[in-house]
């Protein structure tokens, strides 16, 4: 069956490597890459632990073929924080208690960066909106909502 | 999760793509891919072939000519519900689209998909239904364009054949109608028990209910409660049962979520 040669810039670093078709992107970014802060949860397009920015938009990365991907840019939440400093919405998430576990706090970030992409000053009914896609089971989402506001100077 | 093994192609144009899938009996053309790579997961399909109609630019866009709007087929969810054309030309559509699932999944998934899924839950085969929106499929004979009625055959059958695929809906500008949509779901934005999507004009109301059937069960009665839910026990539906509602239930509900659509309907 079909080998690609793909082309996908990670956080700035482009890769090209040969992939089987049937790879999905978050395996070609965990495996491949060894970027594991992309996590795979419930690998059925429902928890959003496996967020991506695809070429500045949020996406599932479990339910994209990484040949799909090809040419695209990817930003994981590595991309985040690319020198080892939190970026302000990690910060925030820190001092907010926005995370437990920490298994979905990956996918967390990104749909919130995404948000904060195209909504600087979101409404609490916006902020609930964006994460609809990620499950959470420790924090019952209230201190993530409340990172979000607070980042984007609404505390 | 590992897929079964398959070829990958993406194809740039329409002629190229409907020359891929009449190739294979085996290929499959890829959409959003926000159902089919969870079948794949589940290896409930294994195409062979996934023909990934993403690079193909001219099944993108909305454009409208003040008659309708002509949507092509891998216009996404959010692209719709952003769209200045649909908030002027028929908001309803929008309107729907953003309550499908969650922001990932509206940043993928396309209108097109979702009525070529025909999953018997999803939003766009009863809204297009009610809408009495015309859906255009190119083969290799060339293209043909049929209604909802025909397009939609049965649970994941469409009128799109083998080598097929569809390019575009056509819409028809709302113009004095009034349009409504009425569901319950499994948690908010969530799959739809029963979904009612209604469109009222000069009085009658063409109704149209999906999660129901197989394909949408479409209804019309002059735009009054009674007579709307007279007329939707009167289509005599015989709704699946499952752990989240039963036949009986769901009976219920298309009568009250008709009623609601016809109500709320601006």
């Amino acid at each position: 069956m079909s080998d690609h040669t793909i082309s996908i810039a990670v956080n700035g670093d482009r890769y090209e490597r040969a992939v089987e078709a049937r790879k999905l992107l978050v395996h070609f970014i965990r495996d491949d890459l060894d970027l594991t802060g992309t996590h795979v949860g419930c690998d059925t397009g429902n928890c959003g632990a496996c967020t991506v920015l695809l070429n500045g938009v949020a996406v599932k990365s479990c339910m994209l073929l990484a040949p799909q991907a090809d040419g695209a840019e990817v930003t994981t939440v590595e991309g985040l924080a690319p020198d080892g400093e939190l970026s302000p919405l990690q910060q925030a998430f820190s001092e907010h208690h926005a995370l437990q576990c920490g298994y979905c706090t990956p996918g967390m970030l990104i749909s919130a960066t995404y948000l904060l992409s195209h909504t600087p000053q979101p409404s609490e009914e916006e902020i609930r909106r964006a994460i609809q896609g990620n499950i959470c089971r420790c924090t019952g989402y209230v201190n993530i909502v409340k990172a979000v506001q607070a980042v984007s100077g609404q505390d | 999760m590992l897929l079964a093994e398959l070829d990958y192609a993406r194809p740039g144009s329409i002629e190229e793509a409907v020359k891929l899938l009449a190739a294979r009996a085996d290929a499959r053309a890829l959409a959003g891919g926000q159902s089919l790579v969870n079948v794949m997961k589940t290896r409930v399909a294994t195409p062979e072939l996934v023909v990934d109609l993403n690079g193909i630019e001219s099944l993108r866009g909305i454009a409208s000519d003040g008659e309708a709007l002509e949507i092509g087929a891998m216009t996404t969810y959010n692209a719709i519900v952003d769209s200045p054309e649909v908030a002027s030309a028929r908001p309803i559509l929008a309107e729907v689209a953003r309550t499908i699932a969650d922001v990932q999944v509206r940043n993928r998934g396309t209108i097109g998909g979702n009525v070529c899924s025909n999953d018997p839950t999803n939003h766009f085969p009863p809204l297009l239904a009610a809408l009495e929106a015309e859906l255009t499929i190119q083969g290799a004979a060339g293209e043909r364009t049929v209604r909802t009625d025909e397009f939609f055959e049965g649970v994941y059958m469409t009128a799109v054949q083998p080598g097929e695929v569809l390019t575009k809906v056509r819409i028809p500008a709302k113009g004095d109608a009034r349009d409504g949509w009425a569901s319950v779901t499994l948690g908010r934005d969530g799959t739809g028990i029963v979904n009612v999507a209604a469109t009222v004009k000069g009085g009658t109301a063409r109704i149209a209910i999906g999660c129901v059937a197989a394909t949408p069960v479409v209804v019309t009665a002059s735009a009054d409660e009674t007579a709307v839910k007279d007329a939707v026990r009167a289509a005599e539906l015989d709704p699946p049962a499952d752990v989240h509602a039963s036949a009986e239930y769901r009976r219920h509900l298309a009568e009250v979520l008709a009623a609601r659509a016809v109500r709320e309907a601006e």
